[in-house]
């Protein structure tokens, strides 16, 4: 506390008090959890309903408010950095499910495995094929590879392969939303009822944000989703910069 | 819960100096995945503070990727411009991604016995002796 926090509050000093706390980590923090919260309220409100994704509906608040209170992303990131930093250990307590189900897991490895190199063979060809088509330029090719796999990864490979890495993360992130939004629909109408199906397949597909939609939805498809995700950032990691050099 | 956390985030750590050994080519989080992984199927049981941790952080697992996605979200006028090529390439790939993993899946698991339809069985499967849902539901 210094002398100039003198009262009443006028507005200036209203100004001013804001000018502080919107430098400092608090005013970030605060938005991201005050943004989730509204979100996650209208997602269950909605019954889940796909459309009403969290992410989406969160992100939209918060640029509203970062518009329109004309703050920087970097102000935002102090603050939302300790959300950001949590993500890593979200992702590693995704050993827990993986573990719960383990033996069922293994003793379905080899259909999981298929399954996986199929969708995610299917995922690179389809993405580049129809870039190609629209003629997008070589660098945006190469940041398309990798975005069904987990946007640190995806951004590691993309750098390798001449792409560049914030597009990667664009794309992946993108993928993620995209993913969850239409999975339910575009599953319900394959007929594919089974969670662990259900769950693979948007895991594979659409990562982390895909994986939390099948987490919301249920346990099961949860647990399979974080099992899609962590085998093709996996093999991803390992297969997609050799991918690259073939096809690009 | 807390001693959980700690758990978390020791194997967090680990993850992180093994993909630094490794050069990144794996991110940390996803080593630290692998490593707890093996250490609670070696282990074959999981503490009841680690599974709440876990259960906790994975109920809002949406929240974590909001920081990003504002992130990514501030490129969108740059994207708009070339946004009808990679815009049509990530959904002509995402629907081909998952309907094709789903239904290779589906032909694959044939011989599997049908799994219950809404909640998952409970537990026929498990391995690891600690109960799924640890603290929270009553025990059945």
């Amino acid at each position: 506390m210094n002398a100039r926090t003198t009262f009443p509050v006028g507005l200036e000093n209203l100004a001013e008090i804001w000018v502080y706390l919107s430098a400092t980590p608090l005013f970030g923090l605060t938005l991201t959890l005050v943004a989730y919260v509204l979100a996650d309220a209208i997602y269950q409100r909605t019954n889940k309903f796909p459309l009403a994704n969290p992410v989406l509906i969160a992100v939209t608040i918060i640029i509203s408010v970062l518009t329109l209170s004309g703050t920087r992303y970097e102000a935002y990131f102090q603050g939302a950095q300790f959300v950001h930093f949590l993500l890593g250990t979200a992702t590693v307590a995704l050993a827990i499910p993986l573990a719960r189900l383990w033996k069922e897991l293994s003793e379905r490895a080899i259909p999981l495995l298929v399954a996986m190199f199929a969708g995610a063979t299917v995922s690179v060809a389809v993405a580049i094929g129809v870039a190609r088509m629209l003629d997008a330029p070589p660098q945006m090719v190469a940041s398309l590879l990798p975005k069904s796999v987990t946007a640190p990864i995806a951004m590691g490979i993309a750098e390798q392969i001449g792409g560049s890495p914030t597009l990667a993360a664009v794309f992946a992130l993108s993928t993620g939303i995209l993913g969850a939004l239409i999975a339910t629909p575009l599953l319900n109408a394959l007929g594919v009822r089974d969670w662990s199906q259900r769950g693979f397949a948007v895991g594979v597909a659409a990562h982390g944000i895909g994986t939390a939609r099948a987490y919301s939805v249920n346990p099961r498809a949860g647990a399979y989703a974080s099992l899609g995700m962590g085998l093709h950032a996996l093999l991803g990691a390992l297969l997609l910069p050799w991918v690259a050099k073939l096809l690009l | 819960m807390i001693q959980g956390l700690a758990v978390l985030l020791v194997f967090q750590s680990l993850g992180e100096v093994v993909s630094r050994l490794i050069h990144g080519a794996v991110p940390g989080p996803v080593v630290g995945l692998l490593l707890l992984l093996a250490f609670l199927v070696a282990r074959k049981q999981i503490a009841p503070s680690i599974g709440t941790a876990a259960d906790g952080l994975l109920a809002h697992l949406s929240i974590f990727f909001i920081p990003a996605a504002v992130g990514v979200m501030l490129y969108a006028p740059t994207l708009a411009r070339s946004g009808a090529a990679w815009g049509l390439a990530i959904l002509c790939s995402t629907v081909a991604a998952i309907a094709t993993t789903a239904l290779v899946l589906r032909a694959l698991s044939r011989r599997e016995p049908p799994t219950v339809r809404g909640e998952p069985p409970s537990a026929p499967h498990e391995t690891l002796s600690v109960p799924r849902e640890s603290g929270t539901a009553p025990p059945q």
